[in-house]
């Protein structure tokens, strides 16, 4: 690569630029602060510490043989099915639990935990792994080199790590060999607004509605009003990572 | 000693064609493929010199405010690069844009320069109307299915 000293100083010239746009904004009239130029493009703002983004999932109403939200999760992050269970990424994972002594058997669907003290950000040796300010835990692809120890770190065995070449990625999850990856809550869309991670619209619309997703630290948002009123737990509590996702009826 | 003059004369026009040629080619060519919504465009989000010198940085700042803040919608985007510069091919698809003589590879080639980005980025333009929601797109899944698995690793 170019050292970056032989780059011509666009600084300066952003600087004249700035300083003239400046003036004009000022000699429009006195005492009239004109917010400057109309923004362009729809910058968003970004992750907030204001939210905490979490999901409760009734395990009661997790409907025995469906796969609405793996499927779903599967086609909106572009989880392609090469044949080979092994080692294909599972971003959901549909679970069984069977209670041997009465027989009862209950399902779930288990995701990354998106943990307020998350082991696999503990363990990564490149700051790959890391949460975000809203809570979301997350992989930057930039930085994982593949060393998987955030695998290991895991108790929900959440992880996936990608072994082969990929093409034709969706644009709102790039992904690649090489990396490890896992449950975004659909972070591309909280970015945009869209208060609805692909599961649950997936699991709505088979009209189970076993999943609820929204604003952990909004008192008055659904998530809260449900976890206020009902009786949930987290898998693994007794770690005290306090998970984001949260299960009814377990 | 006369037949080596006209030889050393020929070899220096022969050169300074090979230059000139060279030269005009360089000077012409807009490294814009035919096909691609860019080649309709007068200039790239920023004027063509400072895209051809700063682009790598321009996405480099702009991943990391994604991926680590959560900003979206930034005024350089990986995303658009490729539904701009992509062209579109015989078969009427969008061709790769880090494929042979397609926009990146064309430049990167030359320079030896490997563009990391394609082995986790999209490098065709994705069908709009699935932002959110399901990939109605049949053609989503085939191609990465025929690939051998652990070959290739760029």
């Amino acid at each position: 690569m170019s050292k970056k000293g032989d780059q011509p100083s666009m600084e300066r010239r952003q600087f004249i630029g700035g300083t003239i746009a400046a003036a004009g904004a000022v000699t429009i009239a006195p005492g009239v602060i004109l917010h400057a130029v109309a923004d362009t493009n729809q910058r968003t703002e970004g992750a907030s510490s204001e939210h905490r983004w979490g999901m409760v999932i009734d395990a009661n109403k997790c409907a025995d043989g469906c796969t609405a939200c793996v499927d779903a999760c599967n086609s909106e992050h572009g989880l392609t099915d090469l044949g080979r269970p092994e080692t294909d990424a599972a971003w959901i994972r549909t679970v069984k639990l069977k209670d041997k002594q009465t027989g009862n058997i209950s399902r779930l669907p288990v995701m990354c935990q998106h943990c307020e003290h998350p082991p696999c950000v503990d363990v990564c040796p490149t700051n790959a792994s890391f949460k975000r300010a809203d809570g979301v835990v997350l992989v930057d692809r930039h930085r994982c080199i593949g060393c998987r120890y955030c695998m290991m770190a895991c108790p929900y065995k959440a992880r996936s790590f990608i072994h082969e070449a990929l093409s034709d990625q969706s644009v709102s999850a790039p992904r690649g060999k090489g990396c490890v990856e896992s449950c975004t809550l659909c972070v591309h869309r909280i970015d945009e607004g869209v208060m609805q991670t692909a599961c649950q619209e997936a699991c709505d619309k088979d009209g189970h509605a076993a999943i609820l997703f929204g604003d952990l630290k909004d008192p008055n948002s659904e998530i809260s009003q449900v976890l206020k009123k009902y009786n949930s737990v987290q898998i693994r509590g007794d770690l005290e990572l306090n998970t984001g996702v949260r299960y009814r009826n377990l | 000693m006369r037949s080596s003059l006209i030889s050393k004369r020929y070899f220096i026009i022969l050169l300074a064609g090979l230059l000139l040629s060279a030269m005009s080619a360089f000077g012409e060519s807009t490294f814009v493929t035919k096909g691609s919504r860019a080649a309709s465009l007068d200039s790239c989000v920023a004027p063509t010199n400072v895209m051809r010198r700063n682009h790598m940085d321009f996405l480099k700042h702009g991943r990391d405010d994604t991926v680590l803040d959560g900003v979206r919608g930034l005024e350089y985007s990986l995303s658009e690069c490729i539904d701009c510069h992509a062209s579109t091919g015989q078969s009427g698809k969008a061709m790769p844009v880090d494929a042979e003589g397609e926009f990146c590879q064309e430049c990167h080639g030359y320079v030896a320069v490997s563009p990391a980005c394609f082995q986790c980025h999209r490098t065709t333009p994705e069908k709009k109307g699935n932002k959110y929601g399901y990939h109605k797109d049949e053609s989503f899944f085939v191609e990465s299915t025929s690939q051998p698995a652990g070959i290739q690793r760029d």
